[in-house]
């Protein structure tokens, strides 16, 4: 009991000495992942509309996006790096790689989800493909997007840590290097703010979904979360 | 204004829903489309807006072929109700209705003044229902916001799939009351589907019955209840409607006739023919053969004319027959006819000679006597012309 005291006390020691530090890769980490996502909604949600459009091209589109996914992500970044080389760029590329089939899949599916008089009352109404898309389609699958949006959020923070086996940085530097040098109150300085990013991204971002969902609906029963498939709980890991 | 010509719609999985469509609808009507379920009004109605293209035949409106009109233009122009009511669910009542001008790109004091003029005019309180969500409205207030949505831009063709059918008995009658009152008002055309004959009945100009996919029968709502054209429109008009309907009707000379006037053949000698006419009071005889085709009349003066020649018989003296009414004709017809023509009787007859009855003045006073005394019991008037 003591010594546990005495442990997280070390640690909080040790963390405010190096807060610059800790907090200089915990915006780093941040930024990674941002850049991630941020290019993954810029490729996956036109992926996802032309899918959605396409049935043919869904099946292409979704199976690639699939067999990204598949690929773990040590693997994946090593082959991003023969190509890129080392550094941040290799790594925000593994990170919109990561997130682009949750960002995909769902845009697919709520556009797919979307009731089919819904889509016939905007044409009928004469809305062209692109305003029913902009002011109908989108608006209603976005908390659908908002769930791929948030997997993806929780598994490139989880990927993001990573990053320093390929040259790049953020809160992984400060794990790897208690690794390396048997360091454990490094490790937990590392970890811990890393586990608290990706817990509290899930949070937020599921408080926005349920927001979302709820902002035209009427008043029901908490929604329910959208479980981490399979796939996406091995990702994280 | 909007005519289908020879219009068939085969749908992928090779079902043929429409089959040699013809059809006229009119500038400034409702047009109701009615039939049972499947029959192909919504897809009727769909092809009148493009959301679904023909497989052959084609739509003019205003003479315009509208394969050749470009589909969003066309759709803004006409005002569309969807079957199932179609409101987005991500936007406010007041948005929902504001759509079309918005696509119009009308500037947001017009849209929002006549938001609040529309919701006005289905009874639903601007300040109440203005911002909220399409959830938060029962399913009847859903449909008339469906319903105005389609009013907004002004359209003067409008497309009302079951527009009312979600709605309680009172506020449809409501509704259609104010359907009509709107539509005389403002002149739109409107297409118009329903399941509810009564509904037709109300508020059609034009009604047109489908059935499997062809048009049974097409004409005003009266027409086809005194006329329907087959067994098929008659149970759909219902046996209860069709003799509410009788009661009302005019009177047919078929009513009013004698049904079993003097008559003889014309083999008959003058003297026999005298003795009938003492024996039924009367001044003329038809003249009928065997199979009862009439072949003319015999009167007092014709006969008494010719009444020293023993050798004439009835077909030496008989005139052939100048006027007759088929059975069915209005009573009010047969009228006109008499008095046009100075007759104090037409014969009746069905098909192209066959004598069924007599239209005399003796016969009329008794028919409206009967009339009259079945009136006092009643207490309900018929229209005698
Ligand atoms: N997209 C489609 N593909 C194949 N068949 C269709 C399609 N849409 C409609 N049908 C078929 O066409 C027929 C007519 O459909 P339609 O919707 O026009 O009927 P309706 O008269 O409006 O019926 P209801 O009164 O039930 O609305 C039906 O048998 C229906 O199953
Ligand atoms: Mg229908």
């Amino acid at each position: 009991m003591k010594l546990e005291t005495n442990g997280v006390l070390a640690l909080l020691q040790y963390m405010s000495e190096n807060a610059t530090t800790l907090l200089g890769l915990t915006l780093e980490h941040i930024i990674m992942v941002l850049l991630g996502l941020a290019l993954a909604l810029l490729v996956g949600v036109p992926l996802g509309v032309l899918s959605a459009k396409h049935e043919r091209l869904a099946s292409v589109i979704l199976s690639a996006a699939n067999i990204l996914q598949v690929i773990p992500s040590l693997a994946l970044l090593a082959l991003l790096m023969m190509f890129l080389g080392l550094g941040f760029k290799t790594i925000v590329v593994g990170l919109f790689c990561y997130s682009l089939l949750p960002i995909i899949r769902n845009t697919y599916v709520g556009l797919k989800e979307i009731d089919p008089h819904i889509n016939e009352a905007g044409k009928g109404l004469g809305m062209s493909n692109w305003q029913l898309l902009v002011k109908v389609q989108l608006p209603l699958s976005l908390p659908f997007l908002m769930a791929g949006f948030r997997i993806a959020a929780v598994i490139a923070i989880g990927v993001a840590t990573l990053a320093p086996l390929i040259g790049g940085d953020g809160l992984g530097r400060e794990i790897y290097a208690g690794l390396n040098m048997r360091n454990s109150l490094k490790i937990y300085a590392g970890a811990i703010p890393a586990a608290l990013l990706a817990i509290i991204a899930d949070v937020a971002l599921g408080k926005l979904q349920s927001k979302l969902k709820n902002k035209h609906n009427k008043p029901q029963p908490e929604q329910k979360q959208l479980p981490l498939t399979e796939q996406d709980k091995a990702m994280t890991a | 204004m909007i005519e289908f010509k020879a219009v068939n719609k085969t749908y992928d999985d090779g079902h043929q829903v429409l089959k040699n469509l013809n059809l006229k609808i009119n500038e400034g009507e409702i047009t109701v489309l009615i039939g049972p379920s499947g029959c192909g009004k919504t897809t009727t109605m769909k092809l009148i807006n493009r959301l679904i293209a023909p497989s052959s035949g084609e739509i003019n409106i205003h003479h315009e072929n509208i394969a050749a009109i470009d589909p969003i233009k066309l759709r803004r122009k006409i005002g569309y109700v969807i079957q199932n009511i179609g409101l987005f669910p991500h936007m406010t009542i007041a948005q929902n209705i504001g759509v079309v001008p918005r696509l119009l790109k009308w500037d947001k004091e017009r849209i929002n003044a006549r938001v609040d003029e529309l919701l006005t005019l289905v009874g639903l309180d601007p300040h109440i229902y203005r911002n909220r969500y399409p959830s938060e409205l029962s399913g009847g207030q859903q449909q008339r916001v469906g319903v105005v949505r389609a009013l907004a831009a002004n359209p003067d063709l409008i497309l009302m799939d079951e527009p009312f059918s979600a709605l309680d008995p009172i506020s449809r009658e409501q509704l259609q009351d104010e359907l009509v009152r709107l539509q005389q008002e403002i002149k739109t055309s409107i297409v118009f589907v329903t399941h509810d004959m009564d509904e037709a009945i109300k508020i059609a100009d034009t009604i047109v019955i489908m059935k499997d996919g062809e048009i049974v029968q097409s004409g005003a709502p009266e027409h086809i209840l005194r006329h329907p054209a087959n067994d098929f429109v008659k149970s759909f008009i219902g046996a209860k409607r069709m003799q509410a309907l009788q009661m009302q009707m005019e009177p047919i000379v078929d009513d009013v006739m004698v049904e079993n006037p003097a008559t003889t053949y014309p083999s008959r000698g003058l003297a026999y023919a005298v003795k009938l006419m003492e024996k039924r009071k009367v001044d003329s005889l038809l003249v009928v053969d065997k199979n009862n085709k009439l072949l003319g009349s015999v009167s007092i003066y014709q006969v008494l004319d010719q009444y020293k020649d023993e050798t004439k018989l009835v077909a030496d003296v008989m005139k052939p027959i100048q006027y007759a009414v088929s059975s069915g004709t209005t009573l009010t017809a047969a009228l006109n006819m008499m008095n046009e023509h100075q007759l104090s009787n037409v014969p009746v007859i069905k098909g192209k000679h066959e004598f069924v009855g007599l239209i005399t003045k003796g016969s009329m006073v008794s028919y409206m006597t009967d009339l009259y005394a079945v009136d006092a019991v009643g207490g309900e008037s018929h229209a005698v012309h």
